[in-house]
């Protein structure tokens, strides 16, 4: 079956009842968004579960099993609980900015969905700009939680909103990197055609295999992003109790949990559509129907990792993550990105230059690493010194 | 048709956004109503299919610039919430200041020749950009790029502790 197709044969029936062609384009498109927000509302109540079944498991706990087979039901439990909650909003709060911060922080994370590709051709709107557009409706999830810690009153909420500028500016950066090292490979900003771009016998096309360093670099970053473990510094509870949010119950709350767990569901489909192949498979190019599949099984194997990392690691403080960001990731974005980029312009063939680039990424991860572990090594033997501890030149 | 009516609306929404910097009583709502002055004009470059332009307009003052200014407003002693009026001992000269400025802008506006053309958007109009940056404006480029360093290396020298 063909996505495409059953698309294409809807606005045929559509013309045949004898609809205006502006009417059909308008329906189409309002059909199309509501199926995107279907998928994200469902896939959130999903995930919600699923997280909480891997921390579980992960944490030798059983995790929700009481609500429905294997406690499937517990995310529905859980949202109707939070429906029927006294909705609160403090005194001295702003209101208006107080009530459009979840509303923004949920609906820049529904406009993402709009440029993912979920099989060949089956994207929201096939921009040209796909990662920048990216980049540019994740900024404004920035603008929403500095919204919510600002307009609580609440110094742990405004705390937390600082937090969340430091946090989500800084690691932005190495993000972008990653991305822009992926565009110079691929030539274009359309994901789609980045994911088209990694065919490849056996999926070894796949940029993961030729840029293993950069997955590595975008994965870091990401959990930094998505603001979780062990860079969850935006809701510490031991620190802060809850950071930006913490002013916030029933609904509003909800909308904000919302927007964390599809915010590393997109975090892991960027993922997948930069370095695994987006929805490449086997047999895709037949049946784009497989390229569904096959996407959303990638996707949900990120999102396990996403979810085991977070399950697993404690929380670092806050200086060590700033200059783990500024001192060890974004100088290495930038020498993969040079090493890229000088690899690129030599003009070899593929084989060659995708050997070279593997060749690169492997050098400068190992360099990496290896620094990190003398840094690591030289603060042992001085007990006295912190960690990344920051340091101004003196002048 | 559509197209001017969308026009009509965006181009209304981003002027009472721009009202509204002017007028608000408190900072950080002012801060906010830039936020949708900014994206009124990515609308705007939509509208003309500057797709590029629009992205680039949400990253750069919604993603960093607008985000600095709220965080500058927050951190900012006794900006937290405080009602201040729009008006100061200033005004008067901020007033004649506005107008000269105004003036010009319109002057200069209507020296312009604009090109009308019925082309369409050219598909690779990034990759043209991304020429056009390193080719033929690779000056003027590069040198933005030396004064936002300078500025960076300026707050830097500014923020330093200073323990001789």
């Amino acid at each position: 079956m063909d996505l495409r197709a059953l698309g294409e044969s809807f606005i045929a029936m559509l013309e045949n009842w004898g609809v205006p062609e502006g009417w059909v384009l308008l329906i189409n498109w309002l059909l199309g968004a509501i199926i995107l927000l279907a998928i994200a509302l469902l896939l959130a109540i999903f995930l919600i579960w699923f997280e909480r079944k891997v921390a579980g498991r992960v944490q030798d706990r059983l995790g929700p099993n009481r609500v429905g087979p294997f406690g499937l039901i517990q995310p529905f439990a859980d949202a109707f609980k939070l429906l029927t909650k006294e909705d609160i909003t403090p005194d001295s709060a702003d209101r208006i900015t107080y009530n459009l911060a979840p509303i923004i922080a949920v609906f820049h994370i529904i406009m993402l969905f709009a440029v993912i590709p979920f099989a060949d051709k089956v994207v929201g709107a096939n921009i040209n700009v796909g990662l920048l557009y990216l980049l540019a409706f994740g900024a404004l999830g920035t603008m929403a939680m500095l919204m919510a810690g600002w307009s609580s009153r609440n110094k742990y909420a405004l705390l937390g909103g600082f937090r969340v500028v430091a946090q989500l500016l800084s690691y932005e950066i190495p993000v972008g990197l990653a991305m822009l090292i992926v565009v110079l490979l691929s030539g274009t900003m359309n994901l789609n055609g980045i994911a088209q771009g990694q065919g490849g016998a056996f999926g070894l096309g796949w940029y993961v295999f030729v840029l293993p360093a950069v997955f590595i670099l975008y994965f870091v970053a990401a959990l930094a992003e998505g603001e979780r473990a062990p860079f969850d510094l935006l809701e510490a509870e031991s620190e802060i109790v809850a950071g930006y949010n913490i002013e916030y119950s029933a609904m509003k709350f909800a909308w904000f949990y919302l927007a964390f767990f599809l915010n590393t569901w997109v975090l892991s489909a960027v993922a997948v559509t930069l370095f695994f192949g987006g929805w490449q498979g086997p047999f895709a190019d037949q049946f784009p129907v497989l390229g569904v599949v096959y996407f959303f099984i990638k996707v949900f194997i990120m999102f396990f990792v996403f979810a085991w990392v977070r399950a697993t690691f404690p929380r670092l403080r806050i200086d060590q993550m700033m200059s783990f960001c500024w001192k060890v990731l974004v100088p290495m974005g930038l020498a993969l990105f040079l090493g890229v980029a000088i690899v690129l312009k030599l003009g070899l063939p593929a084989a060659i230059t995708y050997a070279l680039l593997f060749v690169v990424n492997v050098v400068i991860l190992v360099a990496t690493l290896k620094l990190l572990g003398n840094y690591t090594k030289d603060l042992s033997h001085n007990k006295n010194k912190r960690l990344f501890a920051p340091e101004l030149p003196r002048l | 048709m559509v197209e001017q009516i969308l026009f009509l609306i965006i181009a209304a929404f981003t002027l009472l956004m721009g009202l509204g910097v002017v007028i608000a009583r408190n900072l950080f709502h002012a801060a906010l109503f830039l936020v949708g002055v900014f994206f009124g004009i990515a609308a705007l470059f939509i509208l003309l299919e500057a797709e590029f332009l629009a992205m680039a307009q949400i990253i750069i003052y919604i993603g960093a610039i607008a985000t600095l200014i709220v965080f500058a407003i927050m951190l900012s002693k006794g900006m937290m919430g405080r009602e201040s009026g729009a008006y100061n001992k200033q005004w008067y000269f901020a007033g004649g200041a506005m107008i000269f400025f105004f003036g010009l802008v319109s002057w200069l506006l209507a020296q312009m020749p604009f090109v009308i053309t019925n082309a369409s958007v050219p598909d690779d109009a990034i990759q043209q950009i991304g020429q056009g940056f390193v080719g033929h404006y690779v000056v003027p480029f590069e040198v933005a790029s030396v004064l936002l360093l300078v500025a960076l290396v300026g707050a830097i020298m500014l923020a330093r502790e200073r323990n001789s």
